[in-house]
């Protein structure tokens, strides 16, 4: 079962500092496969960082990473993207010059296609990017450039782009920013979609109410240390949690 | 458009054998192979620049070295054997290609104008070591003496004419199926957005290092004939910075991100400053291409292709 499964993804004491300025300091995290998980905490609390230190956007100055068993510390990014984790950004970062078929095109020519067993070939390559835009409403603006695109448009590219590497794990970093609540409750359904299919997220979000409605779990994080981890509802009522967000 | 590049390299190579045979055959005059070639070279300037410049977004002002070092590396064959000036061709391209894979290993962690300031150091530490290598000629210079007979039907000139036409051929077809493949969509996600592209499992070192090392062989290829072309070789000329500003403008002015950027640009600018140097000065050349700098920046900042490709694309919506 779960409980006794080894996790999918698992941080020890891991720390990041930028001169004299500590990011993170000492986290322990284990994610387990097909969790949904919440990352919280206030800005500037060491969200990005701890994504862009398992993804490997950041060397991590301590601790170690394991994912699936293999350790990842010195593990370059793209290897990791291969390996299955994969990261969708704050802002959205499409590539673009080219279409959006060939932003997806060009995560799973990279991944799916560099490891090892049988290759797609081009006729399925095309295909898998039109599903993967047509999960995410796209399809009909596949030849387009993403400029042409709304922004909840673009987060759902950024989703779908991170997809396409056919990740076991998927960081989603504030996906629903800025959006409206009708948006956002077109972006949770892609994210409770995949999960479904298998998997494991991380949702790294401001808006509590989506948080809260998708996450089986929720990690807090305040000035770069883990103050909460557990269920949603415990979670927040914890303490310090309330402390960090409405203060003394 | 849409023609596989299984198709292009013979079509293409057809096509280049056909314009060879046309003006071989329809023109006489001496002073249009003088002047052709030139403009030949520069579309393999361009076209080589374009592949880490416009395709992986890392500006490169270190073209002379690249393009001086393939004329050297024919100075030291010639003075060494009596190898024909296709093997020259062929070592330019691997002593540039190990040039270009040395600056790409030692400078691509630098991004934006740190890498061109970089290339740009590059270009005047090569001219150094040439300038103080007196087997080569030194600063003072070497000359090369053209064997007597070309080795096809014609005059020497027609001969190097007629080799840098093959190379253009090669240069063109080689950045046409490389855009076109899985590493030209690998480098345009380098291009966009580096961070991106390693998240999407592009190994965007590796493939900056393709980029560095095809580029600066090709540009050392196009530099190979030159010493039987100019038949006297001197650092100020071999390295002059007019072969980094026009490869730069060039790809600019006809466009970046098509495998036809570059050669409408070399085509445009080359003849533009052909017919100055004839009919004014050579000296107003980088003024031109200064002046058209200027000019397309405002007017058209994606060039030539991309004022076509915006148009069709309104006509399109």
């Amino acid at each position: 079962m779960a409980a006794s499964a080894p996790p999918l993804l698992e941080a020890s004491g891991l720390g990041k500092h930028f001169g004299g300025f500590v990011a993170l300091e000492n986290i322990d995290l284990a994610i387990a496969e097909g969790e949904r998980l919440g990352l919280i905490g206030p800005n500037g609390s060491g969200k990005s960082t701890l994504v862009n230190c398992l993804c490997g956007t950041l060397r991590h100055d301590d601790g170690t990473i394991m994912f699936d068993g293999r350790r990842l510390d010195r593990v370059p990014t793209y290897k990791r993207t291969r390996l299955g984790l994969a990261r969708s950004f704050q802002l959205p970062r499409p590539f673009r010059t080219v279409s959006l078929v060939d932003n997806l095109r060009i995560p799973l020519l990279y991944t799916v296609n560099a490891r090892s067993g049988p290759r797609l070939h081009a006729g399925s390559i095309e295909e898998r990017c039109f599903r993967l835009l047509d999960d995410v409403g796209l399809a009909d603006k596949a030849r387009r450039l993403p400029r042409d695109l709304t922004q909840v448009e673009m987060r759902k590219l950024e989703l779908a782009r991170a997809v396409a590497s056919a990740p076991r794990l998927l960081f989603a970093d504030e996906s629903m920013a800025g959006l409206s609540p009708s948006e956002i409750e077109e972006i949770l359904a892609v994210l409770f979609r995949l999960n479904e299919g298998g998997i494991t997220i991380v949702l790294i979000e401001h808006i509590m109410r989506a948080v809260m409605s998708f996450s089986t779990r929720l990690v807090v994080l305040v000035a770069g240390q883990k103050i909460a981890d557990g269920p949603p509802q415990e979670a927040i009522r914890n303490p310090e949690v309330e402390r960090a967000y409405l203060g003394e | 458009m849409g023609i596989s590049a299984g198709k292009f390299w013979p079509l293409s190579f057809v096509a280049a054998a056909a314009l060879l045979l046309l003006t071989r055959w329809q023109i006489q005059n001496e002073y249009f192979y003088f002047a052709a070639y030139v403009v030949l070279q520069y579309i393999v300037l361009a076209t080589a620049w374009n592949i880490l410049g416009g395709y992986t977004g890392y500006t490169n002002f270190g073209t002379g070295a690249f393009f001086a070092f393939g004329a050297y590396s024919s100075v030291v064959l010639h003075k060494l054997t009596s190898v024909p000036i296709p093997m020259m061709i062929l070592v330019a391209g691997l002593v540039s290609g190990l040039l270009g894979f040395g600056m790409g290993y030692l400078t691509l962690r630098l991004k934006g104008v740190f890498f061109a300031i970089a290339t740009l150091a590059l270009a005047i530490v090569a001219q150094t070591l040439i300038v103080n290598w007196d087997f080569v000629g030194g600063s003072r210079g070497i000359y090369i003496i053209r064997p007597a007979q070309s080795p096809i039907h014609g005059g020497y000139i027609q001969y190097l004419y007629s080799l840098m036409l093959l190379l253009s051929w090669l240069a063109v077809a080689l950045a046409r199926t490389i855009e076109r493949s899985r590493l030209g969509l690998g480098l345009a996600a380098i291009r966009d957005d580096e961070q991106a592209a390693e998240a999407s499992g592009v190994p965007t070192l590796r493939l900056k290092l393709i980029a560095t090392t095809l580029s600066g062989a090709l540009m050392g290829m196009s530099g190979a004939p030159l010493p039987y072309y100019v038949t006297y070789l001197d650092p100020t000329s071999s390295f002059n910075l007019s072969y980094a500003v026009n490869s730069v403008a060039m790809p600019l002015i006809g466009g970046m991100t098509s495998w036809v950027g570059p050669i409408i640009g070399a085509v445009l600018l080359g003849t533009i400053q052909q017919v100055a140097t004839v009919t004014i000065s050579s000296a107003l050349n980088l003024l031109i291409v200064g002046l058209l700098l200027i000019a397309f920046v405002i007017v058209a900042p994606n060039g030539i292709v991309g004022l076509v490709q915006a148009r069709r694309r309104a006509r399109e919506r």
